[in-house]
């Protein structure tokens, strides 16, 4: 057990790393950029680059403003 | 698309990982025991050749499409993580990584640990610290290699930047002998978080059905915008800081 939480902490490192938001954000924009094209058929391309970049950005203030206070 | 960006990127990105893993064998194997150090580096080696044998082969079976969606999400993952600690870097967020002091920690470490022989090695310590060090470093060469060459369908010259990344690492570290700390390692992370979120959020989002617009040539605007957008960030921090007269918090022990 004690194994494979270590091994599972590891990949969860490895990938995830040190905010999970984002992962979380990254899997959510994808998934409505799929929902998008398939369904409401709209060339969604721009919605990732945004995704990844308000991802990016809120990441950054929430880790910099914790450590402001 | 011209197999010259993807050696580029995939040498930076192994370079990074390549001077990472000899600053963990060069304080091993000066401090402790060359022996042990060896023997921990090849049986890394072995197991991230058992692990490319495995992993390889099946991925260049999955679906293009599919493979693109997970690929793509998990390099826009790896690359924003990447991104986001040369960002906190670079406006002094978090404590440069210090090749010299990284090596200093490990030799102190080192030179602190019991000798002890175990499973046919003399020195068991050497050995551990030295497999682990290639192995964690090499896994992230190996996936770097897999996604990127599979992706491209070019996974020869995917092996082509990685070897070399390997080959120039290792030759200097034998000519010098002393961690490379010349290398602005925090500017090519943040190079390489550019690229590989670029190439993930182009792939991820291939792979959920978009079609780009000009196809391919799609990256030689976005890699620049995502540059730009992450240089915008580390402006806009650094304004940030200074407007609040906050001392950059440079305790942050590095990974």
């Amino acid at each position: 057990m004690k194994y494979l939480k270590s091994f599972g902490a590891f990949w969860y490192d490895f990938i995830v790393g040190d905010d999970w938001h984002v992962a979380a954000l990254v899997v959510g924009g994808l998934a409505i950029t799929a929902v998008l094209t398939h369904v409401a058929h709209v060339n969604a391309w721009w919605l990732l680059p945004l995704v990844a970049f308000a991802a990016l950005g809120w990441s950054l203030h929430r880790v910099t403003a914790s450590r402001r206070q | 698309m011209n197999a010259l960006p993807l050696i580029l990127t995939v040498f930076v990105a192994c370079t990074v990982e390549a001077v990472e893993a000899l600053t963990i064998v060069l304080a091993t194997g000066i401090t402790r025991e060359w022996r042990s150090t060896f023997q921990g580096m090849a049986a890394a080696l072995v197991a991230l050749a058992v692990i490319t044998a495995a992993v390889g082969p099946a991925i260049s079976y999955l679906p293009l499409t599919g493979l693109r969606l997970v690929v793509g999400a998990l390099l826009a993952i790896f690359g924003l993580q990447w991104l986001r600690k040369a960002v906190l870097r670079a406006t002094g967020y978090k404590a440069l990584h210090d090749e010299a002091s990284a090596y200093l920690r490990e030799v102190a470490a080192a030179e602190a640990a019991t000798k002890e022989a175990k499973r046919g090695v003399s020195d068991w310590y050497s050995f551990t610290l030295a497999f682990k060090g290639v192995l964690l470093e090499g896994l992230e060469v190996v996936f770097i290699v897999i996604t990127f060459g599979t992706n491209q369908q070019n996974v020869g010259a995917a092996v082509i930047g990685a070897a070399a990344a390997i080959v120039v690492v290792t030759l200097t570290g034998i000519a010098v002998r002393a961690p490379l700390t010349k290398v602005p390692e925090n500017w090519m992370k943040f190079a390489v978080g550019v690229m590989l979120t670029s190439f993930g959020t182009f792939w991820g989002a291939e792979g959920a059905g978009v079609a780009w617009p000009g196809n391919d040539a799609a990256l030689l605007v976005l890699v620049p915008v995502v540059a730009l957008v992450a240089a915008a960030y580390i402006f806009w921090l650094r304004s940030r800081k200074t407007a609040a007269g906050a001392p950059a918090k440079q305790s942050e022990v590095v990974a």
